[in-house]
C-alpha cells in the first residue's frame, strides 16, 4: 500500500518532465516517422503518402551503400585507435613521475576543443601547399614531396580519422585513468611477488577492472563516431569524389540541399536504428560480462 | 542625483531608446567571404540606417557553402530573414518553392535602363524578377606578368590551348612547378570553372530537358581539365582548392596563372600580404579557336525579399540602397558595379583599367549554369563526376555519363 502511494507520488512528480520530454523528443520523432512515408519537401508541398518507397529506394542505392561503408570505416578505425591510445595513455599517466599533474591537465585540452576548431586546425595542418604536416615530413626526410592529404581518396579518410582520434582519445584515457585508480595496489604487489610479469599483471589484474568502464567509453564513442558530421563537413565536405561522405552528410544533403524531407527522414531513421542496435548489443555484452564477473 | 536614480534613468533610456529610433527591425542574411567583406557590408548597412532612422537591420553572415541551406532551413522553420543574398543558380528553385517574393512591379524604369542587361539574368526567372543584382561577377584569367616575361610569353593567352602552351613554357623555365591554380575541390567552385570551359568549347548543360554535358563541349571541357593535371601544368592540389586557396597560391608567387573571381584582382595586386603586388595581369577567360572568343560563367548574386517577411517595403528600400549606384561605385574595387554608366566613371575605373577591360569582354559572354529547380542535385552529381575524372578514377566520358545519370533530370 505504502509502495503504491510512493509509486504514484513518483509518477506525479515526474509528470511535468515527461510532458516536456514527449513534446521535445516524442513529437518530433513521431513526425519524422510520418514524414518518412511521404514525398514531402522541405518547403512547398506537405507531401503525399508513398508507403515504404523512401526506404526501398534508399537502401538499394549506391550512394547509401557507399556512405555506409565510409561511416563504418571511420567509426571502426577511429574508435579502435581511441581505445588503444586511451588505455596506453591512461596507464602511463597512472605511473608516478614528476610533472604528472601537468600532463594530466594538458591531455584534456584536445577533448575540450570544439569540433569545429579541431577540424579547422587539422585542415591547416594538412594544407597541401603550406601545411605543417607536409613541412615536417619533408624536413625530416620522411617524404620527398608535399602531399594532398585531403584531396586524394586514398588518404582523405585516414586524415579524418587521425583528426578525430587526436581530439577524442583523451576521453578514453580519462575514463581508463579513473578506473585504474580503483585497482588495489596490494593485489598488484601480490601478483609481482608471485612472479607475474608486466603483461600478465595487466592482463589478469588490471584489465578486469578496466573492462566495464571501457565498455561505456566504447558505446559513447561508437555512437558519436557513427553520427559524425561536423568534422567531415569542414574538412572535406564529403570529397574527394564523395569518398568521405558519411551517412549524416547524406541525410543533410537529401533533406536540406535537395529538400527531400521525406526520404531524408527515412534515412535518418535508418541511422537511428543502426545506432540503437549497436548500443543494444554493447549493453547486452556488458550485462553478460557483469554477470560472469559476479 | 543619486547613483541609483541615474542607473534607473539610464536603464529606462536604454529600454525605450531602441524602440524610439527603430520601429522596424529587418533581418538580413549575407555571406562571409569574397567580394564585399563583412566590414564593408556593415558600413553599407550603417549608411542605410543613418538615412532611415526608423529601420534597423540585423546582419547575419554564413560561408557561401551554407548560404542556400540556411535560407531554405529558415523558411522551413517559419522564416527568420527579410532579406537574403542568393546565388544566380537558385532563383528557379526559390521561385518554385515560394522562398522569394516576385518584385517585378517594384522595378523602376531607371533600374531597367540603368542596370546592365547581363546582370538581370541573375535575378530573373520565367519572366519575373525575384530581387536586384548586387554582386556582378565572373571568373577571369589572372596571370603573373613577371613570370610570363621571364618565360618569354609575350601576350596573355587568348585561347585555352595558348594557356597550355604558355604554362608549359613557364614550367620549362623552372619558374614554378605547377603554373596553373584552379578551384576544383568537391564544391560549387569546380562547377563554375567547368562551366567556363564548357562555354568556351560551345557545350550545353541541358538540351530538351535532358543532360547534354556528357558529350560535345561539355566532354571536351573535362578532358581539358584532366589533361592539364596529367601534364603537370595545373597544380594537382587544385583538386582540394577553393577560391581562397587559389588566391593564396597565386599571391605567394607559386602559380603563374589562376582562374578566380573579381575580388582577387585588387587583393593580389595591391594587398599588403601579396608577394606579387604590382605584377598581376587580368584578362577575360580564354576562348577556343573557331568556337569562342572568350569564356565566362555567370557567378553573380542578388538580394531578394523572403515570402515570410513582414516588412517587404522596408526590405525593398534596403535592397535599393545596397544596390544603388553610389554604394556600388564606392566599393568598385571589390566588386564591379551593376550600373552601365559606372564603367565610364573615372572614379570607378582608375587604377583598375585592366580589370574593367577584361570585364567588358567577360561580362558580355557570361554563361549561365542551368536554370533548374533541381540544380543542387545536378551540381552535386557534376562535382562528383569532375572529381572522379580529375583523380583518375574514371575517364572523363565515363565520369560525365555517371553525372548525367545522377543529375536528377
Amino acid at each position: 500500500m505504502f509502495t503504491d502511494r510512493l509509486t504514484l507520488r513518483a509518477w506525479v512528480l515526474m509528470l511535468p518532465l515527461l510532458v516536456v520530454m514527449l513534446a521535445v523528443i516524442g513529437w518530433p520523432l513521431a513526425d519524422t516517422v510520418r514524414l518518412s512515408f511521404t514525398d514531402a519537401r522541405l518547403v512547398g508541398t506537405g507531401g503525399a503518402f508513398v508507403g515504404v518507397e523512401n526506404y526501398t529506394g534508399m537502401l538499394g542505392s549506391r550512394n547509401f551503400r557507399k556512405a555506409l561503408v565510409a561511416t563504418l570505416t571511420f567509426s571502426v578505425w577511429s574508435v579502435a585507435a581511441e581505445l588503444c591510445l586511451g588505455v596506453l595513455v591512461g596507464l602511463l599517466l597512472n605511473q608516478r613521475f614528476y610533472g604528472r599533474a601537468l600532463l594530466r591537465a594538458l591531455m584534456i585540452l584536445p577533448w575540450a576543443l570544439p569540433t569545429v576548431v579541431n577540424a579547422t586546425l587539422w585542415r591547416l595542418i594538412y594544407n597541401p601547399e603550406y601545411g605543417a604536416l607536409n613541412a615536417a615530413l619533408t624536413q625530416l626526410g620522411l617524404a620527398d614531396s608535399y602531399q594532398s592529404w585531403l584531396g586524394q581518396p586514398g588518404t582523405a579518410m585516414g586524415a579524418l580519422i587521425v583528426a578525430d582520434v587526436w581530439k577524442n582519445f583523451p576521453l578514453v584515457a580519462l575514463i581508463a585513468l579513473a578506473a585504474l585508480q580503483a585497482v588495489p595496489r596490494d593485489i598488484q604487489a601480490a601478483a609481482t611477488s608471485d612472479g607475474a610479469n608486466a603483461w600478465q599483471r595487466f592482463r589478469h589484474v588490471t584489465l578486469p577492472y578496466l573492462v566495464g568502464p571501457l565498455m561505456v567509453a566504447l558505446v559513447l564513442r561508437t555512437i558519436e563516431a557513427f553520427k559524425v558530421f561536423d568534422l567531415i563537413w569542414i574538412m572535406t565536405r564529403g570529397g574527394p569524389a564523395n569518398s568521405t561522405r558519411s551517412l549524416s552528410l547524406l541525410v543533410y544533403q537529401e533533406a536540406f540541399a535537395f529538400q527531400r524531407a521525406g526520404s531524408g527522414a527515412s534515412l535518418a531513421l535508418v541511422i537511428t536504428l543502426i545506432i540503437t542496435v549497436l548500443a543494444g548489443a554493447y549493453l547486452a555484452l556488458m550485462r553478460r560480462a557483469a554477470g560472469q564477473g559476479g | 542625483m543619486k547613483p541609483t536614480r541615474i542607473a534607473a534613468l539610464m536603464a529606462a533610456t536604454a529600454l525605450t531608446g531602441t524602440a524610439a529610433f527603430a520601429d522596424t527591425e529587418l533581418n538580413a542574411l549575407f555571406m562571409a567571404q569574397a567580394a564585399y567583406s563583412e566590414e564593408d557590408i556593415r558600413a553599407m548597412t550603417a549608411s542605410f540606417e543613418a538615412a532611415n532612422p526608423d529601420v534597423s537591420v540585423t546582419l547575419e553572415f554564413v560561408p557561401y557553402e551554407g548560404l542556400h541551406d540556411k535560407t531554405v532551413l529558415s523558411m522551413g522553420s517559419g522564416g527568420a530573414y527579410d532579406v537574403v543574398l542568393f546565388d544566380v543558380i537558385w532563383p528557379a528553385e526559390y521561385a518554385r518553392n515560394g522562398v522569394l517574393v516576385d518584385v517585378s512591379d517594384k522595378i523602376t524604369d531607371e533600374m531597367t535602363s540603368g542596370i546592365l542587361p547581363g546582370a538581370w539574368t541573375t535575378v530573373d526567372f520565367d519572366g519575373a524578377s525575384y530581387g536586384l543584382p548586387w554582386i556582378l561577377d565572373t571568373k577571369y584569367l589572372f596571370y603573373n606578368k613577371e613570370m610570363l616575361a621571364e618565360a618569354g610569353v609575350d601576350a596573355p593567352p587568348a585561347t585555352w590551348d595558348d594557356l597550355r602552351a604558355a604554362a608549359q613554357k613557364v614550367k620549362d623555365a623552372g619558374l614554378v612547378e605547377y603554373p596553373i591554380a584552379m578551384s576544383w575541390a568537391q564544391a560549387e567552385a569546380a562547377v563554375c570553372d567547368y562551366t567556363t570551359l564548357l562555354s568556351a568549347y560551345g557545350g550545353d548543360f541541358i538540351t530538351d530537358g535532358q543532360p547534354a554535358f556528357q558529350t560535345g563541349g561539355g566532354l571536351e571541357a573535362l578532358e581539358y581539365m584532366t589533361a592539364s593535371i596529367e601534364d603537370g601544368l595545373t597544380n594537382p592540389n587544385s583538386r582540394e582548392f577553393l577560391e581562397e586557396d587559389v588566391r593564396a597560391v597565386f599571391q605567394n608567387g607559386d602559380a603563374a596563372f589562376a582562374l578566380n573571381w573579381t575580388y582577387m584582382y585588387n587583393l593580389a595586386n595591391m594587398g599588403e600580404d601579396s608577394a606579387v603586388a604590382g605584377k598581376v595581369g587580368v584578362v577575360a577567360a580564354p576562348g577556343v579557336s573557331g568556337v569562342s572568343e572568350h569564356s565566362a560563367v555567370n557567378g553573380s548574386m542578388g538580394l531578394g525579399i523572403t515570402s515570410t517577411s513582414e516588412h517587404p517595403d522596408e526590405a525593398w528600400d534596403y535592397i535599393v540602397h545596397m544596390t544603388s549606384q553610389p554604394v556600388q561605385n564606392a566599393y568598385a574595387r571589390l566588386s564591379l558595379p551593376i550600373w552601365a554608366s559606372s564603367y565610364s566613371d573615372p572614379a570607378v575605373t582608375e587604377g583598375q583599367e585592366e580589370l574593367i577591360e577584361a570585364a567588358g569582354k567577360g561580362l558580355a559572354v557570361m554563361y549561365p549554369r542551368p536554370m533548374t529547380a533541381n540544380y543542387q542535385e545536378m551540381s552535386m552529381a557534376l562535382q562528383q563526376g569532375i572529381q572522379e575524372a580529375l583523380l583518375g578514377m574514371a575517364s572523363p566520358a565515363e565520369a560525365l555519363e555517371g553525372a548525367a545519370e545522377n543529375s536528377g533530370l
